[in-house]
């Protein structure tokens, strides 16, 4: 308990009361909640001139917007109804205010795989969970993922067994009940897709309520050789909600990831996400679409690291920004000396609507292989006055032709939506989003 | 139907349209003909409402209506149609989903009813054949890596689906094959009629071999500085235009 006299600034100080109040917790991991302590107290939420968070100011709008002081919020009861969606026959774990809801979650009796809380699994000496937690996150990366390790109160544990094809999706409400006070969060999940095994988790976020609210995510998962993962993450939140959410996927020989990353609303949202491609014939997609208004700021920070030949992959994120939303794209490729043979792709284009709108974009590669196929391109444009002529010179209105140019922009990402009900869902807020 | 008095239009500091007259009645096709620069595109353009031109002067009756008042949309509603010299490309929207917006758009302002998905395959199929267009291509993103001859037969498909009372074709000959070119004249010339007019506006006279036109206009420094028959077209290919320079300048 020491070094609190090195803490920077008032929210700092919260935050370790906060991570003070969970001590004890989860006694079988105390080493590693330590070692997320100590990495806290060395070096305290990000300040607004770090590199990696210098256009999305999460800690002044932290301290401007929320107290950061424990809450007992008193719930009311949801039903399962609420988040039920049509076309999406799924396993459902669902959390309110971080706390796990036994009513409202429906888990699998399948022996293929294994849906728990990761409370349970961590509690009850799950090997799988124990070996794997804490192995990919580090506490080092940032004061979010540092104060996740130390205070995570529950999450999800998966584990989609050898040779298992799941037969349903796992989704994932993280809802937050904002009524009458502010609410913080501290969720953890882990995922292990074991060799051969597919499985797909859809993620949504949503609450109630006019209070300031804020969630710390931090999700690995480790997907085992020829293994396939499906991650869908809708971040729709139309509160008050600050959020940090830290991706990290470890991938081992000839798996396939695919990530589909959608935030249409919240107030702040920022995205890490990173693949480490730890072998050889992989292949991974990074999908993203933001659909940004009012003054919402949403902030994507990936990584794919290449680290061994003859992989794959492909990025794609693409926002269409309005009103005094701003946009944060930054994308960094690595491809270690050994990694020959790598094809790396990565695009990020954005369209502003009005002319208080920004995008602040930039791909970095880190390329220490010669024999490599990389590429990256931005663009932020306006849309294209010549198009909307034509249509409208057709017979279709200016809006209808400016929402069709807006949707045929969103499909790409679209387009690309595995899971038929899903992609129903998705698509019909995106058309609602953009009046069509 | 058309009625222009004395349009005169700019883009930027540029005045391109100097004062331009033209009466285009039901059943008649105009050629409008000149060297490059002289305001063919721009009066084409300004016929059909695009923003960057700025009307400075002058009238435009379309059947009665003031046809400068309205938006683009309400232009083609009313049936003026614009086929473009380059075509745009629009990924992510199909051409089936865009004229099925489209038309159903210019069914509805005309207080005409809408057509269902059926009714309206069953008449895309009808006009596909006019210009020999393949579904296949309608079914791909509009215009998006069509080639040259592609492109111009989407536009006057479109034309075909839409029945414009007057269609403005805009250098649609231009980098066309022969072939092609036959196939959207006849397309073109299969849907004239006593109630519609057309404006053929082109650079050289081989167009107008398989498009009839009954007035060929000269337009020259954005005026129309000779007007005739269909022998002047031929007068012009022959001669080139200087000539009408020389004679403008005298």
């Amino acid at each position: 308990m020491t070094g609190q006299q090195q803490t920077k600034n008032v929210s700092d100080k919260s935050v370790i009361d906060l991570i003070d109040q969970q001590v004890g917790l989860h006694p079988r991991i105390t080493a590693l909640r330590e070692k997320g302590r100590e990495a806290f107290l060395k070096n305290g939420l990000p300040h607004n001139k770090e590199e990696e968070f210098k256009h999305t100011p999460i800690t002044r709008l932290l301290q401007k917007n929320l107290s950061l002081e424990p809450k007992a919020n008193k719930l009311a009861p949801l039903s399962a109804e609420e988040f039920r969606i049509e076309g999406l026959d799924a396993y459902k774990v669902v959390f309110v205010n971080g706390i796990y809801d036994p009513t409202l979650s429906s888990l699998p009796a399948s022996s293929d795989v294994v849906v728990k809380t990761l409370a349970d699994a961590v509690d009850d000496g799950d090997a799988l969970a124990l070996e794997h937690l804490g192995k990919y996150a580090d506490p080092q990366t940032d004061g979010f993922v540092a104060w996740n390790t130390a205070a995570w109160t529950n999450g999800v544990f998966i584990h989609a067994k050898r040779n298992a094809i799941v037969d349903k999706p796992v989704y994932l409400v993280y809802w937050h009940n904002a009524e009458k006070e502010e609410v913080v969060s501290v969720v953890r999940n882990l995922l292990v897709v074991e060799t051969n095994a597919q499985l797909e988790v859809f993620e949504r976020y949503g609450s109630s309520g006019k209070a300031g609210h804020f969630s710390n995510h931090v999700t690995e998962a480790v997907v085992l050789a020829n293994g396939g993962l499906d991650l869908y993450t809708l971040q729709n939140d139309n509160g008050q909600r600050y959020q940090y959410a830290f991706t990290r996927i470890h991938q081992e020989p000839s798996s396939r990831v695919n990530t589909y990353t959608f935030t249409f609303d919240g107030k702040l949202v920022r995205n890490t996400l990173q693949l480490a491609l730890d072998g050889q014939g992989i292949e991974s997609h990074m999908f993203g679409l933001y659909l940004l208004s009012g003054d919402t700021i949403a902030d994507n920070h990936t990584v794919v690291d290449h680290r061994q030949p003859n992989s794959f992959s492909n990025e794609i994120y693409k926002g269409i920004l309005d009103d005094n939303s701003k946009g944060v794209f930054n994308g960094k490729i690595y491809v270690r000396p050994q990694a020959q043979k790598t094809n790396a792709f990565q695009a990020n284009r954005n369209i502003l609507m009005s002319d208080s709108a920004t995008v602040n974009t930039k791909p970095q590669l880190e390329i220490w292989a010669d024999d490599v196929k990389c590429s990256h391109g931005c663009t932020t444009g306006q849309l294209d006055e010549e198009a909307i002529f034509y249509l409208q010179a057709r017979g279709i209105d200016k809006e209808t032709a400016r929402a069709m140019m807006l949707f045929a922009f969103a499909l790409e990402i679209l387009d690309n939506i595995k899971h038929a009900g899903l992609r129903h869902y998705i698509e019909a807020i995106i058309r609602e989003r953009l009046h069509q | 139907m058309l009625s222009i008095k004395n349009l005169q239009a700019s883009i930027g500091d540029k005045q391109i349209l100097n004062g331009i007259n033209l009466e285009v009645k039901a059943g008649e096709v105009h050629a409008i003909m000149g060297p490059n620069g002289s305001g063919k595109s721009t009066l084409a353009s300004v016929l059909a409402g695009r923003e960057d031109y700025e009307v400075t002067g002058g009238d435009v009756e379309f059947r009665g209506k003031n046809l400068l008042d309205m938006a683009p949309e309400e232009r083609a509603r009313e049936g003026v149609f614009l086929a473009f010299q380059y075509p745009v490309e629009i990924p992510g929207v199909s051409t089936i989903n865009f004229m099925k917006t489209a038309l159903n758009q210019v069914l509805e302002a005309r207080g005409q009813q809408t057509l269902d998905a059926v009714s309206f395959l069953k008449l895309m199929k009808e006009k596909m054949k006019l210009v020999d267009i393949d579904q296949s291509l309608l079914n791909r993103s509009l215009n998006e890596g069509f080639s040259g001859g592609e492109k111009k037969r989407n536009e006057i498909f479109q034309m075909a689906m839409l029945e414009p009372r007057l269609a403005i074709l805009d250098e649609t000959d231009s980098g066309l094959d022969i072939d092609a070119l036959k196939i959207v004249a006849n397309g073109v010339n299969k849907l004239r009629s006593s109630s519609n007019a057309t404006i053929v506006v082109t650079h050289y006279q081989r167009l107008l071999d398989y498009i009839v036109p009954d007035f060929v206009h000269v337009l020259y420094k954005g005026k129309i500085v000779k007007s005739g028959t269909k022998e002047l077209a031929l007068e012009l290919e022959a001669k080139g235009y200087d000539w009408i320079k020389d004679e403008v300048a005298v």
